[in-house]
Formats: structure tokens, C-alpha cells, sequence
């Protein structure tokens, strides 16, 4: 029978070397963009389902079990949140060139006058 | 998180391939053109003066794909103006494609840089002593045309089509350069907040703008380039970026003001934003 710290010590380096294992691939092998995504959701998700259906036999403090519960839907809001935020925020501060459009109109007008000086017919 | 070649292909080290002296750098400008006939005498005036007042050494490569409307007369008038050893003309017989049009542009091309760009006055000379400062400073494989970072911007979009392309639609700079397969009319859209913003989540490629078509390369790494490619029209330009950084190649950016003087011609159509998630989603599964 273990001791209680020399379990706890077992299952971190046990998570340390899941943890590794799991992004390996990352780093190690050519991803395409849709399998890195696939993959990492993988990871995730699975260990969310392990961790909220004590699988593993984990025994989590009530209070981690209701947070960790509704957190994949809690990003995902989030995330839908962001990206209205972050393309609102552009699309207020896209930057109209309208002196640059005035520029190229007289340069236009110039442009012409000096082909027609030079022979060309337009 | 990182994806490393497994294989990395071997590479000439940075020393080789560092800026000679300025009077040895020539840039070619490649300008394919349909139906520009408009434009043409123009965009090659704002040229030559952008060259011209820098003192870069320079040529203009013109590949007129057969257009009905006279650009070849134009083009030749313009040879006769400025001399055939700064215009080039190398016309094909019919619309083939951007791609195509590049490579074809590249064989005469005498410089050891490229520049590619819109002949529809979108895109200003004025920017390419910009990207060519700016390589030297980084000593940069490409730099590319922003129009999302620093103070570059668009004129000539409604709220919408902000909304949109920062949202869904991509940029086809250059009605005129699209592979025959894709539609005649099609936008001279632009790359919006929208679909610029699901492009770097998706595909997180280092670059702001990556359906713009105003670019300096150095002429190994776009021949390279294009022959990795296999998309047509504005997919093509976004998949430029993503195998150059693929292969490990330096981007620098630089920030442009895009005026969109055809907009009232265009229209928000279902079609360019499916075509536009499609090459999307191909680039997202394959690379």
C-alpha cells in the first residue's frame, strides 16, 4: 500500500508525462492546421470527460466539479464573444485613405497630361 | 505551436543571399493585364516616376493575356515611350491564370527581385521604394503589402463590406487576373475584417494581409513558391504565405492604402464568400 504522498507523487509525474506525450506531436511531427486543431480538441476534451466523469478515480472538491462542468460551453461563448469584439473593433477603426484616393485622382490628371505631351494616344 | 519539417529542405545560408550593392539589385515588375487599357499608361507613369525619383534600377514586364479592349496597342505605345529595355512586353493568346501568368512573366525577367501588383490603380508605386527599404532593413524573402497593420487602409468600402471581408471575403485584386474557371465578374473584392480575422485563427500565418497582391519577393523564392502552389485567383496569393512560411521564408509587412476605385461595380455575392471558405478550408486541411 502506497503512502498518500508517495501517490500524490506518482500521479504528478504521471500527468507530467501524459502532458508530454500529448504534445509531442506538435512539436515533433508536420500537422496540418486541421489536424493540430482535431488533436489539441482531442486532448482537451478527453480530459474533460475524464476529470467530470471520475474515470479516473479522482475525487475532486465540489467546488472544481461545478466550475470544470460547464466550462467547455462557458469558451465557447466566449470565444463567439471575442471575435464580435475583436471584428467590431477593427471594423470601427478601419482606416478610410481618402487623402490617399484625392492623391491618385491628381496624379491621375498629371499622369495624362504628360503621356499626351509624350506621344501617347489614349 | 510549432510544426517542424521532419525533413528540413536545405537552404542557402542568409550570407549568399544578402543584398549586394544597390546598384547591383534590378526589380522586375511583373503586371499582368486584362482589358486595362485605362489603366495601363497610368499605373506605368506612377512607376516609372516611383523608380525614376529613387534611382532603383528597374524593368516592367507587361503579360497582356489577350485582351479585347486595345492594352497591347497601349502597351506597345508605352515601349516606344520609355524604351524596351525598361517596358517588356511578353502578351499570351488568351486568359490563363495568374499563376501561369507569373511564371511566363519570370522567364524574361532580368532582375534578381520581383514585384507583383494590381494594373488597376488599387495598388500605388509610390509603397515599392517602401518594400524595398524594408527588405534591406530585415533582409526579407518577401514583404507584402498590408492594408490591417500601421496605417494602411482601403478607400472606397461601405460598412458592410468592411464587416464582410473582415469577416468572409477575400481580396481579387485584379478582375483581371483570375484563372478561367472563376467567375468574369468578379469583385475586385476585398479582404475584409471578417474573413481576415477567421484566416489568422484558422491559419495563423504570420502575415496581416494575406489576399493582397502587393508584393516583393526575391525571384528564387517566388519561382519556388509557385511551383508549390495549386489554387487559383485570391486563394493563391493566401497560399503563397502559408507555404512560404511553411518553408521557413522571412516575411516583412508593410503597411499600403488600397483604393478600391471600382466598388460601384461589384457586388456582395453568396458565391465569393463560398468560393472564398472553400479555399479557406482546402488551405486549413492541407497545409
Amino acid at each position: 500500500m502506497l503512502s498518500v504522498g508517495g501517490l500524490r507523487l506518482n500521479l504528478v509525474r504521471f500527468s507530467f508525462l501524459l502532458l508530454r506525450g500529448a504534445l509531442l506531436p506538435f512539436f515533433a511531427v508536420t500537422m496540418t492546421k486541421l489536424a493540430q486543431w482535431l488533436w489539441g480538441l482531442a486532448i482537451l476534451g478527453s480530459t474533460w470527460v475524464a476529470l467530470t466523469t471520475g474515470a479516473l478515480g479522482l475525487e475532486l472538491p465540489l467546488s472544481c466539479q461545478e466550475v470544470l462542468w460547464p466550462l467547455p460551453a462557458y469558451l465557447l461563448v466566449s470565444a463567439g464573444c471575442y471575435a464580435l469584439g475583436t471584428v467590431g473593433y477593427r471594423v470601427a477603426t478601419f482606416h478610410d485613405c481618402e487623402d490617399a484616393a484625392r492623391e491618385l485622382q491628381s496624379q491621375i490628371q498629371e499622369a495624362r497630361a504628360d503621356l499626351a505631351r509624350r506621344g501617347l494616344r489614349f | 505551436m510549432a510544426s517542424l519539417e521532419v525533413s528540413r529542405s536545405p537552404r542557402r545560408s542568409r550570407r549568399e543571399l544578402e543584398v549586394r550593392s544597390p546598384r547591383q539589385n534590378k526589380y522586375s515588375v511583373l503586371l499582368p493585364t486584362y482589358n486595362e487599357r485605362e489603366n495601363l499608361p497610368l499605373i506605368v507613369w506612377l512607376l516609372v516616376k516611383s523608380f525614376s525619383e529613387s534611382g532603383i534600377n528597374y524593368e516592367i514586364i507587361i503579360i497582356d493575356d489577350g485582351s479585347p479592349d486595345g492594352t497591347r496597342d497601349v502597351a506597345e505605345q508605352l515601349e516606344k515611350i520609355y524604351g524596351s529595355d525598361r517596358i517588356l512586353l511578353r502578351p499570351r493568346e488568351k486568359k490563363l491564370g495568374l499563376g501561369t501568368a507569373y511564371i511566363h512573366g519570370m522567364k524574361h525577367a532580368t532582375g534578381n527581385y520581383i514585384i507583383i501588383m494590381d494594373a488597376d490603380l488599387s495598388h500605388h508605386p509610390k509603397f515599392i521604394p517602401e518594400f524595398i527599404r524594408k527588405q534591406k532593413e530585415g533582409n526579407f524573402d518577401i514583404v507584402s503589402g498590408t492594408r490591417y497593420k500601421g496605417n494602411g487602409g482601403v478607400y472606397g468600402w461601405d460598412l458592410k463590406r468592411k464587416i464582410i471581408s473582415d469577416g468572409v471575403l477575400p481580396c481579387c485584386p485584379g478582375w483581371s487576373l483570375l484563372g478561367s474557371s472563376d467567375p468574369p465578374i468578379l469583385a475586385s473584392w476585398d479582404y475584409s475584417r471578417g474573413a481576415n480575422f477567421l484566416t489568422q485563427i484558422l491559419l495563423r500565418p504570420g502575415a496581416s494581409d494575406l489576399t493582397g497582391s502587393f508584393r516583393l519577393y526575391r525571384k528564387e523564392v517566388l519561382e519556388k513558391l509557385i511551383e508549390k502552389c495549386v489554387s487559383k485567383g485570391y486563394v493563391f496569393q493566401m497560399e503563397m504565405i502559408v507555404r512560404a512560411r511553411q518553408l521557413n521564408y522571412t516575411i516583412g509587412e508593410v503597411p499600403i492604402s488600397f483604393v478600391d476605385r471600382v466598388y460601384g461595380e461589384s457586388k456582395l455575392g453568396g458565391n465569393e464568400i463560398v468560393s472564398f471558405l472553400k479555399g479557406l478550408l482546402t488551405l486549413f486541411a492541407t497545409t
